[in-house]
């Protein structure tokens, strides 16, 4: 005749083999998820870059490529410069960009080392659209003063990259590391000497 | 053969059959799901669509083979092998543009199709899971296409991929890193691209292929739907094929391939005629920014994603940030998809089938279908299709005039289904018939 089952050793052969093999699963998965990762091919390709200032006119816009995102070199007029100062502050989501992504050394409302040169990536905080430079004040109904407008979701933009209250993007647009060394820009080291 | 019952399915004159039944029960298999289904007699045009999305599925996979002969996974010769196999493969602009127009032409069909299930009760009791497999089909479906839609490496491709990846940094905490997961690399590149065209033409092929099997098993288990509603198997038994069926059901073969047959003509025609003649369809099917080579420097001057995601999409945007997050954009876009799943549980209405609703759900179920439709329509326009509000409107977050009423479809989209157990319980519904009708 046949024993009578018994449960509790039934129970702990069914956990001990239920254990381990939760455990073995997981060790199998973990290599294809790691594998998904950036290669260390595609880290190793961070090296800052170097933009020679001299060409750049005011009123000119540089796009360079660093880290797979564009980074924007804005030489702003005298008159851009000067309307920055002017937009109310009710009309900016954060004007101190005391949220903002954005290295010690640029401050205030230009967001910049020198008053005139700024240097932001032309990605948007909201869902990483490139804004498009809407620079005629006026462009975008009577009280606009010049900037950036996404032409995804809509966010807008001053000239600082302060982004305007009632835009989906929900910070001022993210400053790189960078120096300035006389005519040449580096981007991904700091003023400070830090590298990102 | 000695000891075979009468009923056993090698009683067959072939020998041939025999052989075959008795090692694989291919008569059987035949019976159960065609010539023995009994399906509700009272289908109408509506019940077309679930044949036709099999028939995209099948065009879909079928093209999409071929078109891997000549398609390069690599983002420095993608958009110029889709070029090739546009201008230099034999006949490779035909495949091509079927599996674009088939695309489209699939989120037709499952809109119809699901619209259907909404209208006459297909998701309710004892079909729940027939529903949930079928909203499964659709996240996939949704997923295969934003994998494909990468592949061609033109703008819209790398922009719309950019904009969807992005959603997944909003997620507090672990979303950047898992941004960075998804791409492969830091920004969208090669990485990307490789393993989204790995995702499209194998991982979730495979899956879809197992839900629709799952799909199909859990619909033949209940037996359709029907548009009055009521349930064939609880009617009187009795046909003219077998006293066990239910009398109002008519054998899947031929009744009904005979008329899926048909509707699969009459969507061949026009879906070679949009093949044929209009395969951009004025640039909603292929969009005329996608014909420029991906720029990870430039975003083109108006994005939007295809038209069959816009209502969502419509979401996202008209949803502002709140806190200084834009998560709740994000989790609102996502719950619009993923509300789909409750509503067999939402729906506490006496009868099933819109026939016999009353004026609440009908008011409820005409204005969802308006706020989809507008949602739709507003998410391929930028905000300031309509123009904005004067300077009355100071006040508020934004003057657009279309992202106002974006968010007020927004609401109406999730009333429907956050009153439903409200309103499907107070409506007054008609009495159902005993059985399905005919007219």
């Amino acid at each position: 005749m046949s024993e009578p089952v018994n449960t509790s050793r039934r129970r702990t052969l069914i956990a001990a083999t239920a254990v381990p093999s939760v455990v073995t699963g997981a060790a199998v998965v973990t290599p294809f998820v790691a594998s998904l990762a950036p290669s260390e091919r595609a880290k190793a390709a961070g090296a800052p870059v170097t933009v020679d200032l001299s060409k750049l006119k005011p009123g000119e816009k540089a796009a360079v490529e660093w880290r797979g995102k564009v980074v924007w070199v804005l030489k702003r007029t005298p008159e851009q410069v000067a309307a920055l100062e002017k937009i109310p502050a009710s009309q900016l989501q954060d004007p101190e960009s005391k949220k903002a992504s954005q290295p010690d050394y640029v401050k205030g409302a230009t967001r910049s080392i020198t008053p005139d040169l700024v240097v932001m990536e032309g990605v948007c905080t909201h869902l990483g659209c490139s804004p498009t430079e809407k620079g005629t004040p006026g462009e975008l109904g009577s009280d606009w003063p010049g900037g950036f407008y996404c032409p995804c979701h809509g966010s807008k933009f001053d000239f600082a990259g302060r982004v305007f209250t009632g835009s989906p993007a929900p910070a001022n647009l993210v400053i790189p590391p960078h120096k300035i060394d006389g005519v040449v820009l580096t981007i991904g080291v700091g003023q400070d000497g830090k590298e990102a | 053969m000695a000891g075979t019952p009468s009923n056993h399915p090698s009683m067959f004159k072939s020998p041939l059959m025999n052989w075959v039944n008795d090692r694989f029960p291919l008569t059987a298999l035949i019976k159960t799901s065609a010539s023995e289904y009994y399906a509700p007699k009272n289908f109408n045009f509506w019940y077309y669509f679930g044949s036709l999305a099999l028939v995209v599925l099948v065009i879909q996979i079928a093209t999409g083979i071929f078109l891997t002969m000549n398609y390069k996974p690599d983002a420095a010769y993608a958009f110029g092998s889709v070029e090739y196999i546009m201008r230099d493969v034999d006949y490779g602009w035909l495949i091509r543009y079927m599996h674009s127009t088939g695309a489209s032409a699939f989120f037709i069909v499952v809109y119809l199709h699901m619209c259907r299930g909404l209208m006459y009760g297909s998701y309710r009791k004892p079909r729940e899971l027939t529903w949930i497999f079928g909203m499964l089909i659709y996240l996939a479906l949704m997923a295969e296409a934003f994998f494909g839609y990468l592949l061609p490496w033109g703008q819209m491709s790398f922009w719309g991929a950019q904009v969807i990846v992005n959603i997944f940094s909003a997620i507090p905490f672990i979303g950047p890193d898992l941004a960075v997961w998804i791409r492969g690399d830091y920004a969208i590149g090669d990485a990307t691209l490789n393993r989204f065209f790995a995702f499209h033409v194998i991982a979730l092929p495979l899956v879809l292929l197992g839900l629709v099997v799952a799909h199909l098993i859990a619909l033949h288990e209940t037996g359709s739907n029907n548009p009055d509603g009521v349930e064939i198997n609880q009617g009187p038994k009795g046909n003219r094929w077998s006293k066990d069926a239910p009398a109002d059901g008519i054998p899947f073969h031929p009744y009904y391939t005979v008329k899926d047959i048909l509707g699969v003509v009459v969507f061949l025609m026009v879906f070679t005629a949009i093949v044929f003649f209009m395969p951009e369809m004025g640039g909603y099917f292929l969009e005329y920014n996608n014909f420029i080579p991906a720029d990870p420097l430039k975003t083109p001057a108006h994005i939007a994603p295809v038209w069959y995601f816009t209502p969502y999409y419509s979401i996202l945007r008209a949803v502002p940030p709140l806190f200084g997050s834009q998560f709740p954009g994000v989790i609102a876009m996502g719950l619009s998809v993923v509300i789909f799943f409750a509503l067999p549980w939402l729906d506490r209405g006496a009868v099933k089938s819109i026939r016999y609703r009353g004026t609440l759900y009908k008011s409820f179920f005409a204005m969802f279908l308006v706020c989809f439709v507008v949602l739709g329509y507003l998410g391929v326009n930028s905000t300031d299709v309509w123009g904005q509000f004067g300077d009355w409107s100071n006040f508020l977050d934004t003057k657009d005039r279309a992202t106002w009423v974006a968010r007020l479809c927004t609401v109406g989209y999730f009333a429907f289904f956050f009153l439903m157990p409200w309103y499907t319980a107070k409506d007054k519904t008609k009495p159902e018939p005993a059985r399905v009708t005919m007219h």
